[in-house]
């Protein structure tokens, strides 16, 4: 097994080219739930200002004083690279979301004959969303 | 093949020259291996011009591999070219080069009609059994190398140990303690449940889907998809009894068992058989969890 040789080029020459549908959509699950849990740690640091907040601390924010937490929040959605990311963010929740739906048919049996093209299915709906919440997302960022 | 009728002829009298060689002293062997070698690059030469004025011959780079000659050492690939006949497939293809170009070309089959499973390869990127990979289906050239994920012995021979051993694991035989009554009754299984497990008794034990699998690559121990489905062909198999049942399934839900499976499909994509390997793992899945739900 792998483990115990190693052939070098020859046995990794490539070979993401050769994947089937079940590869990619393997990898990209693996991918979007890893980008899913960060997301989940940055809301520790975005919600945290609002302990301050709430005992009355207010920060600079359009030259007049705002509480920390609406100010955090509003400050960072007027940053053009977090309206991007979000479109990011949205791509992978749903391609996240429409995969899971299918590795639960999977699990349960169904369509097994289907798996590749409801992968397919799950990136066209995934970029079709993604398109269409480009309006609601960039709207004024720029 | 008819196309090789031609060169029967320098091959026999090459042979002749060969018998008279060993009462010679070692110069006159190292001259005639030497001038051996060079008729070897002459003819695979002239078949690469043919190659390029004919059309019918196909391109074939192959994995060559030996540890025990110091030269042969590095991974390489040789190209040979192959006059195309019609349904031609990967191994006449790579049994004309061995017979024609170079006898130390290595890799096992022995049917060629995909029942013995001795020659599962890795055809074009793919794992492919090459007595049923047809010529005229593939890009050229087409790139021949030992399955990944395996030791490689010699060229495209790789150890098949530990595939075996996963296979031993799953204890494939039929056991049972339910007989039937009536000294001299049959065993019988009913048609549904045959045709339940017919897909699955059709596996060969070829290693495509084990070699496909990225679990099995970075497990050692996960069982792989041919031994699961060995494990299924008799759990489901309802004339081996509840009991037979219940050991079966406690091997498979082990913990580098069913549950390693990330139905990521290759094995099912690879299966030169079409045993839908996934959805038996996924059924064995279903079977454990209900084996071990318990409502009360």
């Amino acid at each position: 097994m792998s483990q115990s040789y190693n052939r070098g080029l020859i046995e990794d020459f490539s070979r993401w080219r050769e994947f089937e549908a079940g590869m990619w959509a393997w990898i990209f699950h693996k991918f979007t739930g890893w980008v899913l849990i960060g997301y989940l740690f940055t809301h520790i640091a975005v919600l945290s200002t609002a302990i301050p907040a709430a005992d009355g601390a207010t920060m600079m924010f359009q030259g007049s004083q705002t509480d920390v937490f609406t100010g955090t929040i509003v400050s960072l959605e007027g940053l053009l690279l977090v309206r991007l990311l979000e479109v990011g963010l949205l791509a992978v929740a749903v391609f996240h979301m429409l995969n899971g739906t299918r590795l639960l048919l999977v699990d349960l049996g169904v369509g097994l004959e289907a798996q590749d093209k409801s992968f397919y299915a799950s990136l066209i709906l995934t970029g079709a969303i993604t398109v269409a919440s480009v309006p609601t997302f960039i709207a004024g960022a720029f | 093949m008819s196309t090789q009728t031609p060169k029967q002829t320098d091959e026999s009298s090459e042979t002749d020259a060969e018998t008279e060689v060993p009462s010679k002293g070692d110069e006159r062997r190292d001259e005639k291996r030497r001038r051996a070698a060079e008729e070897r690059a002459r003819r695979q030469a002239e078949e690469a011009e043919k190659a390029a004025a004919d059309e019918e011959t196909v391109e074939l780079k192959v994995f060559r591999y030996d540890p025990e000659i110091e030269g042969k050492q590095e991974p390489r690939f040789d190209t040979f070219h192959v006059p195309f006949t019609k349904g031609m497939t990967v191994l006449d293809a790579l049994m004309y080069s061995r017979d024609t170009y170079d006898s130390s070309l290595t890799f096992r089959h022995s049917c060629r009609q995909a029942v013995c499973g001795s020659d599962a390869m890795f055809v074009n990127g793919g794992q492919k059994l090459a007595c049923k990979t047809q010529i005229s289906e593939l890009e050229e050239p087409i790139r021949v190398e030992p399955l990944p994920h395996a030791d490689v012995e010699k060229d495209l021979v790789v150890d098949l140990e530990h595939f075996y051993d996963q296979m031993e694991a799953v204890e494939p035989y039929f056991q049972t303690n339910e007989y039937p009554d009536g000294e001299l009754e049959e065993q019988r299984q009913t048609r549904e449940n045959r045709e339940k497990i017919k897909m699955s008794t059709r596996c060969i034990w070829c290693s495509a889907c084990m070699s496909s699998c990225n679990i099995a690559a970075g497990d050692n121990e996960y069982l792989g998809p041919a031994a699961i489905n060995k494990a299924y062909r008799f759990a489901m198999d309802d004339r081996e009894g509840e009991e037979i049942k219940q050991k079966r399934l406690e091997i498979i839900e082990q913990e580098h068992g069913v549950w390693r499976c990330q139905t990521q499909f290759s094995c099912t994509e690879v299966c030169p058989k079409d045993i839908p390997l996934t959805e038996h793992i996924q059924e064995l899945k279903r079977e454990a969890v209900k084996n071990n739900l318990k409502f009360w």
